[in-house]
């Protein structure tokens, strides 16, 4: 008897938890970034003081988040890769996810370090005020302030590796790995589509 | 020179040191490197701390005789320090401390009162791109010989000195209230 909700033998998606994660983490990253992107080279005024502390609250939940996620990651074994991944794929995909994991903390521990030394520390939400993470140092915040854009563009890269690598994997090699990232209803009709022309 | 020729030098000098001591207040000296006048203001809840580079200030301050004590400060308005160069520019501007038409904002005492050991209440006028406000000052004295240090700090508003206007009115941005810190190193009798 054919079963109807688990087309493919052997796919596994990844857990509620980790894919509401991911795509959470998606947006606030991405949202950052742009954000940080457009702030930096505005001229004092309001709407500099407001985005600076978007992205500073921003970068602090993205921060917790991380944690919470690296936490779930540990404690729950992702699902298998398919069985037609080529060895290298594998090992390259392992290695971008590592990466990716260290700079979803590097990158906003860099930028909290920064307002510290440029003597702006972070108050979370406008409420709860976060220790500095080193003493006010114009030429240190000078550093951090580069080490910071340059780990977030990093981060950025990588996310376009890893974007555009499910989307080959859904559209050239059309197999199931974007699936187990895809909340239930998205991965429903696609294992649907897939059942149909079977 | 005689037995009574030096009672009479002796005497004649302690009655100069009983004249000078038991007089009017004497000025003290401030210590300008050593004094630091500072505030901190918040923007959307992250205190951000300055402070003004050059003041000066005339004390004349007895602490066994507090209510005649006579405080006056002036702070060079163009001598703001803050953790940006941007905010450095921005608070000279017209809508903040305005600079140019106002060079200084001052501080001076109209009452002086003892308000426990070494710590006094000093009522005064604060005026701030001309606009007068009355403030209550505490001070806490901390001597040794020779030397004081006044330390303290109050709360003013800016809006009521319409420091930050315009687009920098908005209280969610900038809060209305800024902390004012200072210590004064004072040097000099009757210390």
């Amino acid at each position: 008897m054919k079963r109807t909700n688990a087309p493919e033998d052997g796919f596994q998606p990844y857990t509620g938890t980790a894919i509401l994660l991911h795509w959470l983490l998606a947006l606030l990253l991405l949202g950052s970034f742009c954000v940080g992107a457009y702030m930096a080279d505005l001229k004092l005024s309001p709407e500099r003081i407001r985005l600076f502390n978007y992205h500073k609250w921003a970068g602090i939940t993205i921060l917790l988040l991380s944690a919470l996620r690296l936490a779930w990651r540990l404690t729950h074994r992702p699902p298998p890769e398919p069985a037609t991944l080529k060895a290298r794929d594998i090992v390259i995909a392992l290695w971008t996810h590592r990466l990716l994991y260290v700079l979803f903390f590097a990158v906003p521990i860099a930028g909290w370090a920064y307002s510290s030394a440029s003597g702006f520390p972070v108050v979370w939400f406008g409420k709860i005020p976060l220790p500095d993470l080193v003493a006010r140092d114009k030429g240190l915040a000078d550093i951090l302030v580069e080490v910071h854009g340059t780990l977030a563009w990093t981060l950025g890269a990588l996310v376009v590796l890893h974007a555009a690598a499910a989307i080959k994997h859904q559209l050239f090699d059309k197999d199931l790995v974007l699936a187990r990232m895809l909340p239930a209803g998205a991965r429903a009709r696609i294992l649907a589509r897939r059942e149909a022309r079977r | 020179m005689s037995r009574f020729a030096a009672k009479v030098a002796a005497a004649c000098s302690l009655l100069a040191a009983g004249l000078v001591l038991g007089g009017p207040a004497l000025a003290a000296q401030l210590v300008p490197a050593e004094s630091r006048i500072g505030f901190v203001s918040r923007q959307m809840g992250v205190p951000v701390e300055g402070s003004f580079r050059r003041f000066d200030a005339d004390i004349d301050f007895d602490p066994a005789k507090p209510g005649k004590g006579h405080f006056a400060i002036r702070v060079d308005t163009s001598s703001v320090d803050l953790p940006t160069r941007d905010a450095i520019e921005e608070v000279a501007k017209p809508g903040w401390f305005d600079a140019a038409r106002f060079p200084r904002a001052t501080f001076e005492s109209t009452a002086v009162r003892a308000a426990g050991t070494d710590r006094y209440e000093v009522d005064g006028t604060l005026t701030v791109r001309g606009q007068a406000r009355p403030v209550v000052v505490p001070v806490q004295l901390t001597r040794s010989p020779g030397r004081a240090v006044a330390e303290g700090e109050f709360t003013v508003r800016r809006l009521a000195f319409s420091i930050g206007a315009g687009e920098w009115a908005d209280t969610s941005l900038v809060a209305d209230e800024v902390l004012v810190r200072f210590r004064l190193v004072l040097s000099g009798r009757p210390f």
